[in-house]
């Protein structure tokens, strides 16, 4: 293999390498550019699809590479399960799919570091140290760490997300633990750095404590904030991508790397935003930890109403907001709901929809679901822009939301969510919450708008709700 | 690629991530978040290479469970982004059909 490399031939076969990474990094760019317009989205993808073919490919050129056998059985049994699973995977489920997707990424950039540093430490214990400059070794170190830590973290918030953890794990003396682990995996590093890979059990303890450091660091965060949590476990992976393209000289991804460690900070920024959250506050406080119960009590009762009523008062009103929320999606009754609206439509009612920033389980989410059943753009307003419109609204029509929709967000000073922008439903003539039991939100936190005097409850299963409604309005002549 | 070239590459990249994200609707940011998902799936590149130069047993499993996890990575970060694009585009069709009532 050695003396291959010489070869005038090989040279041609590193700059088409080097070139093709350019288109790559071109492509990607690009791809991402298109994916932020909502009219050249779709094609976004297949850019950015494009780039990644031509890089896998021109990757099988590589100077001295051998295992040609292990790498394409890796690449085809891993894409057969991922396009199985990807195409599987219902839209109310994306989030901690996107999660399992990335955290898969953080762990192949922590691989990549843990085969140049066991390398290095096999051959520093062999007194043939590999030579590797400080640099080159600390990002290693570094990019290993981070990787380490998406992948075990995206692995937990995949699991909280599916309902496979359901508890949130905390007690005294945590946060030191974490801290503990996560110094205690830097520390080692070092001494990994300095003695050029030290021994193999060095190696092995960065990668455990980090691995550890995921799990303790995600279990304490609610269900609430995970979107939040795996979009930053998103950014760390791009970055842990590019740090280990630093070690591995390879242009592309510390390009697509970087581009997407800062992306996916600034997305996590906004996230947090939406949520009226600092990403500290996210991390580490304990937000849902049922301590919210000690708020100032709700007074009042629940007053329930039956489905041909409200299917009445809707075929008899002039415009009704409809405000969607994660629960919806889970009963799969945004396809009957969308079958009501165009009813509503057609009598000659606006119907719109209003979207709360972290409607779903990450910013947009309800806009993919709401578009999977055919809703039109422009019945789907923000919060900013429907905020105004609940006052001259005959019906607010709540289905599946809850702590978007909870008044004492602007009142109650000693609740937890208070300060988080909501849509102002309780302003409506009517609101209207289809909901399954009694029980408190996601959060845990009592709802105030479900006692007011203006609310009537509608007990059911979201789809089955929707489906009378439909068949009251129909009724309603 | 020498060590400040590399520093450079990695501040214009930076900046260009921040500049793709700065202006984009919340509709479109799950569809980005999974886009952006996707492309630190060019790991595979780096994957393929650490096996392609592994020797010892130990370096060849780490490496294959790298390519295995990377090429994951890209393949369903590709087929979930598609997948949600593709409603985007459907609904854009309709909203023009559509304006006449």
């Amino acid at each position: 293999m050695e003396d291959v490399t010489q070869a005038p031939g090989l040279f041609t076969a590193r700059l088409l390498i080097d070139v093709s990474y350019l288109l790559t990094a071109f492509l990607f760019i690009m791809g991402l550019k298109r994916m932020s317009s909502p009219v050249t989205a779709r094609s976004g993808i297949l850019w950015a699809g494009a780039g990644m073919l031509v890089a896998t490919l021109v990757s099988f050129l590589y100077p001295g590479m051998s295992n040609y056998e292990l790498i394409i059985a890796a690449i085809v049994v891993g894409s057969i399960v991922a396009w199985w699973s990807g195409k599987k995977v219902a839209m109310t489920d994306m989030p901690q799919m996107i999660a399992l997707y990335n955290g898969m990424g953080g762990g192949a950039a922590a691989a990549i570091a843990a085969v140049e540093l066991y390398r290095a430490a096999f051959a520093n214990v062999a007194h043939a140290p590999v030579g590797h400059s400080a640099v080159v070794m600390s990002l290693a170190v570094v990019g290993g760490i981070i990787g380490a830590i998406s992948f075990s973290g995206s692995l937990i918030a995949w699991a909280k997300l599916q309902g496979v953890i359901n508890k949130t794990l905390r007690f005294g003396g945590q946060k030191f633990l974490n801290g503990a682990l996560f110094l205690g995996s830097l520390a080692v590093g070092v001494i990994v750095v300095v003695h050029q890979g030290a021994d193999p059990l060095h190696v092995s303890l960065i990668f455990g404590l980090a691995l550890l450091f995921g799990v303790a660091m995600t279990l304490p965060i609610g269900g609430a904030d995970m979107p939040v949590v795996i979009s930053l476990y998103n950014a760390l992976t791009g970055l842990a991508v590019a740090f280990e393209g630093f070690v591995m000289n390879n242009a592309a991804m510390i390009i697509a790397g970087t581009v997407v460690g800062s992306a996916g900070t600034l997305l996590t920024q906004l996230m947090a935003k939406a949520m009226n959250r600092s990403l500290a506050n996210v991390l580490f406080s304990d937000f849902g930890s049922g301590g919210g119960g000690a708020a100032t009590a709700v007074s009042g009762s629940m007053k329930p109403i039956e489905a041909s009523d409200v299917g009445v008062m809707m075929a008899f009103a002039s415009k009704v907001i409809v405000v969607p929320g994660y629960g919806m999606a889970v009963a799969q009754a945004q396809h009957k709901v969308w079958e009501m609206c165009q009813l509503l439509i057609d009598r000659g009612v606006t119907v719109k929809f209003a979207i709360h920033p972290v409607a779903g389980r990450m910013p947009g989410h309800m806009n993919v679901l709401l578009a999977e059943a055919g809703v039109p753009y422009d019945l789907i307003a923000d919060l900013d822009e429907i905020n105004a419109e609940f006052e001259t609204a005959d019906v607010a029509l709540i289905i599946g939301a809850n702590d978007v929709v909870n008044p004492v967000a602007r009142t109650d000073k000693s609740s937890p969510i208070y300060g988080m922008p909501i849509l102002n439903a309780d302003k409506a003539k009517n609101v209207i919450v289809i909901k399954r039991g009694q029980g408190a939100g996601f959060s845990g936190i009592e709802n105030a708008l479900f006692f007011l005097d203006n609310t009537r409850m509608l007990y059911g299963d979201g789809q089955k709700a929707a489906a009378e409604l439909v068949n009251a309005i129909k009724a309603a002549g | 690629m020498t060590g400040i070239v590399a520093l450079y590459i990695f501040m214009l990249a930076a900046f260009t991530g921040y500049e793709i994200i700065a202006k984009v609707p919340v509709i479109l940011h799950t569809p980005l978040m999974s886009g952006s998902n996707f492309v630190h799936g060019i790991v595979l590149v780096g994957a393929m290479v650490a096996l392609g130069s592994a020797v010892t047993p130990l370096e060849k499993i780490i490496g294959f469970v790298g390519v295995l996890l990377a090429a994951g990575n890209a393949v369903g970060g590709y087929v979930v982004t598609e997948r949600m694009l593709e409603m985007f585009k459907a609904s854009g069709a309709r909203k023009k059909t559509g304006g006449g009532h």
